[in-house]
């Protein structure tokens, strides 16, 4: 469904992303770990036509993409963002925030689709008419999913989804994310700097840093330790002991 | 004993009526390192900030017993709490892009801190910020006195927070949420200096955090926190026979890299916990 191959982003000087490359079939999750400024969202704002400025080669489904995106390649790929408070318009209600996409794209059936939104991302329908302020920071992120799923997307790329929430909320959250996939065949591509995370949702993960993908690896591999770049041992090593302190399982 | 208290209570004054943010907390610090942890709005943050007084105004503060050393912080003067805060009592917040001065150096502002409390020229002040520096384990201390805040990482902008905090060499430092901005490698790197530094200096620390788990590793005790009640007490290493079904809720719902699980484990909120 994605292809990216030898993809390079630069700012200035600066080469933020040196050749990048990975596939994720459809119906898939891949996953992309690494620290700030390894260039993991870089990845993800030039795939989705964020930033203009690029080389190498992107298909979405065979089609080869260019510095810009249509209409018709929204229609398909949709982003869901880290903060919750800054992806919304804090002046539109969450009905008006869910019915733009349908009004940009042409789908009728407003308000129909509305309330299926918000029962399918677990929404009471008393939020339809609130503002971002008057919502809490999960229940924003779940209108900010809601709001991508309106275009019938086949593609999610999330970056940090859900690294401004707390931790119960975050469970919530990536549940919801694995029963949607499931529902809708979606295809994902997450960017978190939380390896947990990444591995609980994405069967295949790309680990990078420095602007380099040292390594794709599989979930599997990932827990077993079978890691073979010494960056991806050492994040590993990382969350592994944080987890349970008692437990530093070596690699 | 550093830090006692007793029953504390804090509440604001809203549109729709009077919101109480902590409801009854006590906890008693010496020279030993306590984390707090709670989700948003448990009260956390505020619980530590009265203890150096630097609540908002709107803020209705009371307690039976908030002290600090034996002095009375509800009751205590301006100028005392003046020679507590920052002097005997240091606090680091979670970003210090917020926190430092975008328009000074980073050696002018630690060398302020040093001279605000414990006087003496400027040279010497300067050298101070520059061995402070190298206390928090900055490379090239002396080059990075002369840089900018912007000019930093996270995790070295962290590290000048703690130097300016350690400066006029306090006897509690508290960390509100000090590492969550930033990466995994650098949060591990800046809790263990935190950790060494309290330690070698006979500190005490309050430690406040979402994160259970990354608490409990730095912590002797782990205090959790619910809609501003307490609802357990543990010793760090006993995370694991934590009673509270919030707290095995806490720790149940983490992703886990070591035991995988297809679906994760949600909290259901009881609302008898918000009576506590």
């Amino acid at each position: 469904m994605i292809e990216v191959q030898e993809l390079r982003v630069r700012f200035g000087e600066t080469e933020a992303v040196k050749g990048v490359s990975f596939r994720v079939p459809p119906g898939d999750s891949f996953g992309i770990v690494g620290e700030s400024g390894s260039g993991k969202s870089t990845v993800l704002r030039a795939l989705s036509g964020l930033n203009p400025n690029w080389t190498g080669r992107m298909a979405l489904d065979g089609t080869a993409l260019g510095p810009n995106r249509d209409k018709s390649f929204f229609r398909r790929v949709q982003m869901v963002f880290q903060d919750p408070y800054g992806s919304l318009h804090p002046r539109q209600t969450v009905d008006r925030a869910l019915s733009e996409p349908l009004l940009v794209h042409g789908i009728g059936n407003v308000e129909s689709r509305i309330l299926q939104a918000l029962a399918e991302v677990a929404l009471p329908e008393s939020v339809r008419f609130r503002y971002p302020h008057q919502l809490s920071g999960g229940q924003r992120q779940r209108v900010a999913i809601a709001r991508a799923l309106m275009a019938e997307p086949d593609v999610l790329l999330l970056d940090e989804p859900t690294s401004a929430l707390d931790v119960s909320v975050q469970a919530e959250v990536l549940n919801l994310l694995a029963d949607l996939q499931r529902r809708r065949g979606l295809t994902y591509v997450l960017v978190s700097h939380n390896l947990a995370v990444v591995a609980h949702l994405c069967p295949v993960v790309g680990v990078m840093q420095g602007g380099e993908m040292v390594e794709q690896i599989s979930a599997d591999d990932l827990r077993a330790g079978r890691a073979r770049h010494p960056h991806t041992a050492e994040l590993r090593t990382l969350s592994v002991e944080l987890e349970d302190p008692e437990e530093v399982v070596g690699t | 004993m550093l830090v006692e208290i007793d029953n504390l209570r804090i509440s604001f004054a809203t549109p729709s009526g009077v919101e109480h943010a902590v409801r009854g907390v006590s906890l008693e610090l010496g020279q030993e390192k306590l984390g707090i942890v709670g989700e948003s709005g448990s009260g956390k943050s505020l619980t530590a900030r009265a203890i150096l007084r630097l609540l908002p105004s709107a803020a209705q503060v009371s307690a039976d017993r908030l002290r600090f050393d034996g002095i009375d912080i509800l009751a205590a003067p301006e100028n005392v709490l003046r020679g507590i805060r920052g002097r005997r009592a240091g606090l680091i917040l979670q970003d210090p892009k917020y926190s430092l001065n975008p328009v000074m150096t980073v050696g002018r502002q630690i060398a302020e801190a040093w001279r605000v409390h414990k006087g003496g020229s400027r040279r010497v002040a300067a050298q101070a910020a520059v061995d402070l520096l190298e206390q928090v384990r900055i490379r090239g201390p002396a080059r990075v006195a002369g840089l900018y805040p912007h000019e930093l990482s996270g995790g070295m902008g962290q590290r000048v927070m703690i130097a300016m905090m350690l400066a006029p060499d306090p006897e509690l430092l508290i960390a509100d949420e000090p590492t969550s901005a930033l990466d995994a490698t650098v949060q591990a790197e800046i809790l263990r200096l935190i950790d060494d530094l309290v330690s070698r200096r006979g500190m005490g620390l309050i430690l406040i955090s979402h994160d259970l788990p990354l608490v409990s590793h730095f912590c002797d005790r782990v205090m959790v926190m619910y809609a501003g009640h307490v609802l357990e007490r543990l010793a760090a290493g006993e995370l694991s026979r934590a009673q509270h079904p919030y707290t095995r809720g806490l720790l149940e719902c983490l992703p886990s890299l070591v035991h995988p699980r297809v679906r994760l484990a949600t909290l259901a909120r009881d609302p008898a916990w918000l009576v506590g």
